[in-house]
């Protein structure tokens, strides 16, 4: 094991936000072999019944729908979808920080007030028009996502390649006629990702909490298919008259996000003590 | 300070621009036609013919860019599909709504924030800090409309201490009826930003204290809390400063999930009802406005930063 691997394993915290995320992805990635009831199945006879009913852990939903199941089947599109648009908003920044950071001049000045333009609005409310324009849908949720996370990387990578570009073995492979783009590729990138890969875990924990507050607001997934922010946006109508329904989907959710946060810490604290928040 | 808010100015005019290019878009990435849009999918020939003539949807791109612009730039975001209501009225007042809301969060989230900040920092590693630290990460790892659904179960539905929805009562009105209703709300959507303005706080407050003027402080026997509220919290102050206001433009831009929760009848409100309305111009003229009046916020943050660390100014 590597000698930051052994540091982070030490830390409990760490260690506790990957066991959170782990147990998560298991559960998503296992749920169609999970011995639980079919979450779109409706049961008039049982809506609203409080947990620890017989057959239903979690309780029922106002369809009678087994929350335990829709919790489970809802982790899927929750957690791709945080994923997969952090991934893509990492994919496209890293390469515009890495050109805007390295190339500098008229590049990086074009590139920086693009994501300028971009940061002018506020996240979420980006993420909502675009939705609005592309259709509800968790596709276009995750794409709008997407997009409105790109200039973070794009900052960051910058940011670090400004410092990296300076250093001698750049000045070295420059020295001995290699191409900028196998610089920047070979020499610069490598040493550019550590904080990159710390932003990555963070973000996927935050773009969970947008896409399911897209779905809340009913762009994101669509019903019937499970979804916490669907859940929860439904389990809002009746919290008076049975709480669990909102309560359970919001309890998944803060797990998830706080696991990805105390990993993403973790991760930060051993690749690089100086950034360390606390 | 007169060439640092020159260039500030200047670029605030490009991101503007190109702000106005991206709303402008937007409406123009929604599949079909404007014109099909505003009129639905019932529409004759003919009238969405005189339409797109009324519009200039016949014209190139640019030309109907720079039309929209010399509009937008007079005042005029276009009628509301829904209501035939004019949009830059309606935004602006809901707006009003929304400023309210996110200016009380804010202040919540600024001096609990930094309340908590400071003393985590001159106690590290106590109970205390420890359990503002991880009352901070759960603060950053909630999702803000499950809050806001919990407060309003335990506060109003439990406990009937405060109202559950809306800005004003029924019957009711004024500043104290207000409050009332503004209360779980702010704390809502304030949570986010108190956890993130507490870890800022320590973090810098723990930077700040050990420096060596601080311990010349000590070493003079000036009283505790004269050492971290006049000497060390005041050179925290810039990274913090940095963060509150940065905050406040996120605070007006979140604030939908929060109004939604709360039926709290401010721009996000009005923004999502117009999305499922397919109010288009109602959208995109929430979205402008949102923008402009973050880009403002962000520009008055980075001219008090530059107040503040004479550094900035020279970059």
């Amino acid at each position: 094991m590597t000698y930051a691997a052994k540091r982070l394993v030490r830390r409990k915290s760490a260690v506790l936000g990957l066991g959170l995320v782990a147990a998560f992805g298991l559960v998503a990635l296992l749920v169609p072999f999970l011995p639980l009831q079919e979450p779109n199945e409706i049961d008039t006879g049982n809506r609203l019944k409080p947990p620890l009913t017989s057959g239903h852990t979690l309780g029922t939903d106002e369809f009678g729908r087994d929350i335990l199941s829709r919790l489970a089947w809802g982790s899927r599109p929750s957690l791709v979808a945080g994923v997969v648009s952090a991934l893509l908003s990492m994919g496209v920044g890293v390469p515009l920080g890495l050109m805007a950071g390295y190339l500098r001049g008229p590049t990086d000045h074009l590139l920086m007030r693009a994501i300028d333009i971009v940061m002018a609005f506020p996240y979420i409310l980006l993420a909502i028009a675009l939705v609005a324009a592309f259709g509800p849908g968790i596709r276009n949720a995750t794409l709008a996502l997407s997009i409105v996370g790109v200039p973070l990387y794009a900052r960051l990578t910058r940011g670090t390649v400004l410092s990296i570009r300076e250093r001698e073995y750049v000045d070295a492979a420059r020295a001995l006629g290699l191409w900028e783009v196998r610089i920047m590729w070979r020499h610069v990138l490598p040493n550019a990702f550590p904080p990159v890969i710390v932003a990555t875990t963070l973000d996927i924990g935050f773009k969970i909490v947008a896409t399911a507050g897209l779905s809340f607001l009913g762009l994101g997934v669509q019903p019937p298919t499970a979804d916490w922010g669907s859940m929860l946006a439904s389990g809002r109508n009746f919290v008076g008259l049975a709480s669990h329904v909102a309560t359970f989907p919001g309890l998944a959710i803060l797990l998830v996000t706080l696991g990805f946060n105390l990993f993403g810490d973790g991760l930060r604290d051993t690749l690089d003590p100086t950034m360390r928040s606390w | 300070m007169a060439g640092y808010l020159a260039r500030r100015l200047w670029m605030l005019v490009v991101v503007l621009l190109g702000v106005t290019v991206i709303v402008f878009g937007i409406i123009h990435a929604v599949p079909g036609d404007p014109a099909m849009v505003i009129l639905g999918p019932l529409a004759t020939k003919e009238d969405l013919a005189q339409l797109r003539s009324q519009l200039g949807l016949d014209d190139p791109l640019h030309i109907q860019y720079l039309q929209w612009l010399g509009r937008v730039l007079r005042g005029d975001l276009g009628r509301s599909i829904a209501t035939s209501a004019l949009v830059f009225p309606e935004v602006v007042d809901k707006f009003k709504a929304t400023f309210i809301l996110a200016s009380a969060a804010l202040v919540i989230s600024t001096s609990f924030g930094v309340i908590a900040g400071v003393t985590s920092a001159v106690r590290p590693r106590s109970l205390v800090d420890q359990a503002t630290m991880v009352l901070a990460l759960l603060g950053v790892s909630m999702p803000v409309f499950w809050l806001g659904i919990m407060l309003m179960l335990l506060f109003s539905l439990r406990l009937g201490l405060l109202p559950a929805t809306g800005m004003f009562s029924a019957t009711g009105g004024g500043f104290r009826d207000l409050l009332a209703h503004l209360i779980l709300p702010a704390f809502t959507l304030g949570a986010a930003s108190m956890a993130i303005v507490a870890r800022m706080t320590r973090s810098s407050m723990l930077e700040v204290l050990h420096q060596d003027y601080v311990r010349t402080a000590r070493a003079k026997g000036l009283p505790g809390g004269t050492v971290v509220y006049r000497h060390a919290l005041r050179n925290a102050l810039i990274p913090i400063v940095t963060i509150v206001g940065v905050q406040l433009g996120y605070l007006l831009g979140g604030a939908v999930l929060t109004e939604t929760v709360f039926t709290w009848p401010g721009i996000g409100t009005l923004m999502v009802k117009a999305i499922f309305a397919r109010d288009f111009p109602m959208v995109q003229g929430a979205v402008l406005w949102v923008a402009l009046i973050f880009a403002l916020v962000n520009l008055v943050v980075d001219l008090a930063y530059g107040l503040l660390d004479p550094r900035i100014r020279y970059e």
